[in-house]
């Protein structure tokens, strides 16, 4: 009995990140169209595309293998699991046990890996130049996320995520600096990791700087429907994964009930709101970097791990 | 039969193979008899090993064979170290005889690889079982000889013969290294039985001085930078299914000779050790990956690669070596068994890939990737076994990979339990340095699948390119079933892995066979916890759902057409991404400090119909700045003494005349 509530609970969180994820990606669309006095699409915008994605015909490119036409599943589903791995509105839910932040990093990876092959196999330049700076972008951003996983295992004594967010939301953690670094580190990650300005734009197309559009160029109908869905997924399982780790607040306990479950669905949409239009303040104030600046970026990333991780021992020990 | 005996009498039935190939030579079925037969004594000596290591309380049994110097004889021994990398050494030695039977027909020569093929797997069980310092000697010599003469086996292509000679040179520098290290260990006593090496006490001195020798030694061996040069020359010379066991399982021994004298012969080790192995191993991860990331040549890239999981392997080692030495039991039960387990899925899944490159070579008789391409639709089972041994290289969930760097990680995560400052600085930023070559394993093998096996052929022989046979497809897959189990089912491999453990250490890891759904739990669950089974579990039922939903309410329409490329239409396969334009990101960030990487682009004036040029300049700063001196000082003071051979006889006996003096004098003084 015990085992069928949790699956339910966890069902609810899979279905709430997948009906959540294109509304808050239309939502920082509309917010940033409004922040430049534009009138905007309406949040329901995304959905509606993926719908009519969904209803029109693939264009397959003459030479393109099964891997191309499997990749929209494999990479959307390790998404989809990861974003179901991390706590939203409650903890221990039952997958939380499976994977800890280590292992979700590295589902991202999974479907990074698909997603630069497919990049790879039709055999045009765009593919290559995608995939080519999308895993040195992922070669960088690595390494400084695991200093941050690193910093957070210092603090809380574990790399799981409902045991991060049980420890940094009900005892008394206080304000770190070292906190404060991961959490600057994690966003910078974050942008690079979901292709925002400035290191990469979302919003273009045709031009060179272009990285994650450029790689998926091939696609077209149901299959860009699936990777536009997986990108949304990301989105909001990176910033699921800032709320979860470092504000934690209202965030329901495992097994506390209907009720508390509520209300952290609630205070859990104010999070993504709040997360969002941020999100949308910073794309607009920032011009996007040229390719190689990208390094600089997540160099700065990986020594804020670095200084808050040595910064946890100094203060640890004094 | 007492489960050593078995073990040698398998080794002795390799041995009469190897006899028996030379006697075959010039039959035609010697390929078929001898790999056959190497396929049955590996899978009998696999099995007897594997039921040893799962057997868990038996007691180490040994034997001593009358031969060998007069007064020692030769021991050998099988414990539980013993037993797995004998695993480990089977296995590979198993799936590459089934590929041999398949591969082995389209050899030139297959009389210089069928006699040496047995004797190296003979080499290689024998100095994993060797309990003396003399035989353990004589059979690392064995199987470096062994591996140089397949090496050697086409020696009329074009490098291989300096790769021969590199190998042989460096091989030696080794063994070298290896008998100082041995004769340090004995003492002036001189007892050369492991036994007695184990009971003695030895002086921090010597113990340092025993690790710098087996860092040189068995590191040279394993491919620790900067000792590795010999190792992505010798590597891809060999025919494939060598090239699989050298990098498979022949640096696999090194380790092994590493644990076996590092670990057990000398006792408690001490903090600064761990120090100098971290350093090297992470140095060596990442050193190696760039490399890999550099390279065009398919077999080179893998070897490269074999760098980089070595140096993985050392990190673990370095990190089991810290937490014993400050007596952290559990940390670095965590640390030595996930390094084995690396050991373990690296043997499979680097097999895997040079068995791929075989595929490739034999069907393309091309190594370089920038003339290959588009062959996911010719040789669709191949290049499927190849995707799975490269989501595995990768360090991707749900595959082997990923689970013993994640075990690396969890134990990165226990080094603030380190009293040492330097090591509790030095752990995170090799964990930064495994998790940037883990990230940059993953580009290196994007681009190595790819180019090769995806997009448009860039040439003749990968248009025409074929499936191989069956068996060939048969190791591949049997390899390619094996990095899936280990990854969905980690927790058994882990208790098969604790009597190593218990045996070196005098720890273990959790038994994990009690946790629910087959999880791993290093430590404590609520610390961390990973389920592969539920992992794929997961990935596999989102994925139908996504299949089903989709293709219950979307359209099905399809259409084939030309690629859309923006509406630019590149007409040659060469205006694809090659091998070296995908390296270009990761060249222009790491290459300018690690390789001195330049790019030259040659424009042509307006007007002049020249095309224009990019030519990358790149530097291997190790050889450059290490070995092109020694080699050079090397060949001069050579040139210099060459002069001595032309004197004459009157000069002869005046310098003959003159040694002896100085000799006398230098008596006189000394005493």
């Amino acid at each position: 009995m015990v085992v069928i509530s949790d699956i339910v609970v966890q069902g609810i969180q899979m279905l709430l990140v997948l009906l959540l994820a294109p509304l808050l990606t239309g939502f920082v669309r509309k917010t940033k169209a409004r922040l430049v006095r534009r009138q905007g699409a309406s949040v329901f915008q995304p959905y509606r595309d993926l719908l009519r994605l969904l209803r029109k015909e693939v264009v397959l490119a003459d030479n393109a293998s099964w891997l191309f036409r499997v990749t929209p599943y494999v990479t959307f589903a390790a998404i989809w699991v990861a974003a179901a791995l991390v706590p939203t509105f409650a903890t221990g839910l039952l997958f939380n046990w499976t994977a800890d932040l280590i292992a979700i990093v590295a589902l991202l990876g999974s479907a990074r890996f698909f997603l630069a092959l497919a990049g790879m196999d039709v055999g045009t330049s765009f593919g290559g130049i995608g995939s080519s700076r999308e895993v040195m972008i992922a070669a960088l951003a690595e390494p400084a996320m695991l200093l941050i996983v690193f910093c957070m295992a210092l603090v809380a004594g574990s790399t799981q995520l409902s045991t991060v967010a049980d420890f940094l939301g009900s005892s008394y953690v206080g304000l770190r600096v070292s906190l404060g670094m991961a959490l600057v580190a994690l966003i910078m990650v974050a942008l690079a990791e979901n292709a925002r300005i400035p290191v990469d734009n979302p919003a273009t197309h045709l031009e060179l700087t272009m990285v994650h559009e450029a790689m998926v160029l091939e696609y077209s109908g149901r299959h860009l429907a699936m990777i536009e869905f997986g990108a949304f997924l990301k989105l909001l399982l990176y910033i699921s994964l800032i709320a979860c780790l470092f504000f934690p607040w209202k965030i329901a306990l495992f097994g506390t009930g209907p009720l508390a479950y509520t209300i952290g669905a609630g205070v859990y949409i104010v999070k993504l709101a709040v997360a969002g239009f941020l999100l949308a303040l910073f794309e607009t104030a920032t011009a996007k970097m040229r390719v190689f600046r990208v390094p600089q970026f997540l160099g700065a990333a990986l020594m804020l791990g670095l200084l808050g991780t040595l910064l946890l021992f100094v203060s640890r020990s004094f | 039969m007492s489960a050593v005996v078995l073990q040698i009498a398998c080794v002795a039935g390799l041995l009469g193979l190897a006899i028996l190939a030379i006697v075959l030579s010039r039959s035609k079925f010697s390929t078929a008899v001898i790999y056959s037969a190497t396929l049955a004594v590996s899978a009998i000596a696999l099995i007897g090993s594997i039921r040893w290591l799962l057997g868990g309380t038996a007691n180490a049994t040994g034997l001593t064979l009358p031969i060998g110097l007069p007064w020692l004889g030769a021991h050998f021994r099988l414990d539980a170290l013993a037993s797995f990398f004998l695993v480990v050494v089977n296995l590979g030695g198993a799936s590459a005889s089934l590929y041999g039977l398949g591969y082995g027909h389209h050899d030139p020569a297959p009389h210089r690889v069928l006699p040496f093929f047995p004797a190296f797997l003979a080499g290689m069980n024998l100095v994993v079982l060797a309990d003396d310092a003399f035989s353990y000697l004589l059979c690392w010599e064995f199987m470096s000889l062994a591996s140089w003469a397949l090496v050697m086996a086409h020696h009329r292509e074009p490098g291989n013969a300096r790769a021969g000679y590199v190998y042989l040179v460096m091989a030696s520098f080794g063994t070298l290294a290896l008998l100082l290290a041995f004769g340090l260990l004995a003492g002036p006593a001189g007892d050369y039985g492991f036994a007695a090496i184990r009971a003695a006490q030895h002086t921090p001195y010597v113990a340092a001085l025993v690790l710098i020798l087996m860092l040189l030694g068995a590191g040279s061996k394993a491919g620790l930078v900067p000792l590795h040069v010999w190792l992505p020359l010798a590597h891809p010379a060999a025919p494939s299914h060598v090239s699989a066991l050298m990098s498979g399982v022949m640096t696999k021994v090194a380790i092994y000779g590493f644990i076996r004298v590092i670990f057990d012969l000398l006792g408690q080790p001490t903090w600064s050790a761990s120090v100098v192995v971290l350093f090297l191993g992470g140095i060596t991860a990442v050193m190696g990956i760039l490399y890999a990331m550099m390279e065009k040549d398919l077999k080179r890239l893998l070897a490269y690669s074999t760098i980089e999981n070595v140096g993985i392997i050392f990190v673990s080692l370095g990190l089991a070596l810290a937490f014993q030495a400050n007596g952290l039991k559990l940390a670095a039960a965590l640390a030595f068994t996930a390094a084995l387990f690396h050991v373990l899925n690296h043997s499979f899944f680097k097999s895997l890939l040079f068995f791929g490159a075989g595929a490739v070579l034999t069907s393309t008789g091309e190594r370089d990737m920038d003339k290959l391409g588009g062959l996911i639709h010719r040789m669709p089972f191949t290049s499927f076994a190849v995707l799975v041994g490269c989501v595995a290289i990768s360090a991707l969930p749900p595959f082997n990979g990923f689970v013993s760097e994640w075990l690396i990680f969890q134990a990165v995560l226990q080094s603030p339990e380190l009293p040492q400052w330097a090591l509790k600085i030095m752990v995170p930023a090799v964990g930064a340095l495994l998790a940037l070559a883990a990230a940059l394993a993953a580009a290196c093998f994007v681009k190595a699948y790819g180019v090769t096996f995806l997009g448009r052929p860039r040439s003749l022989v990968a248009e025409a390119a074929a499936e191989v046979d069956r068996y060939s497809l048969a190791a591949m897959f049997i390899l390619a079933a094996l990095c899936l189990l280990a990854g969905i089912l980690p927790g058994p491999v882990i208790d098969a892995l604790s009597p190593v453990s218990i045996e070196i250490l005098g720890s273990r890891m959790p038994i994990q066979a009690n946790e629910a759904w087959l999880s791993i739990v290093p430590i404590a669950e609520s610390r961390s916890s990973y389920n592969g089974l539920l992992v794929m579990v997961f990935i596999t039922i989102s994925a139908s759902l996504a299949v089903y939903f989709i293709h219950r309410f979307a359209s099905h329409a399809l259409r084939r057409g030309p690629a859309w490329g923006c509406g630019f239409p590149d007409p040659t396969p060469a205006a694809q991404y090659s091998g070296g334009s995908f390296a270009q990101p990761i060249r222009r960030v790491f290459g300018t400090l690690v390789f001195r990487a330049r790019d030259h682009v040659e424009m042509p004036a307006p007007g002049d119909v020249r095309p224009a040029r990019l030519r990358i300049e790149l530097h291997d700063l190790v050889w450059e700045g290490m070995y092109a001196p020694i080699a050079g000082t090397v060949g001069f003071c050579a040139d210099r003494l060459n002069r001595l051979q032309f004197l004459t006889i009157r000069r002869y006996l005046s310098l003959v005349f003159a040694t002896l003096v100085t000799l006398l004098l230098v008596l006189a003084i000394w005493s």
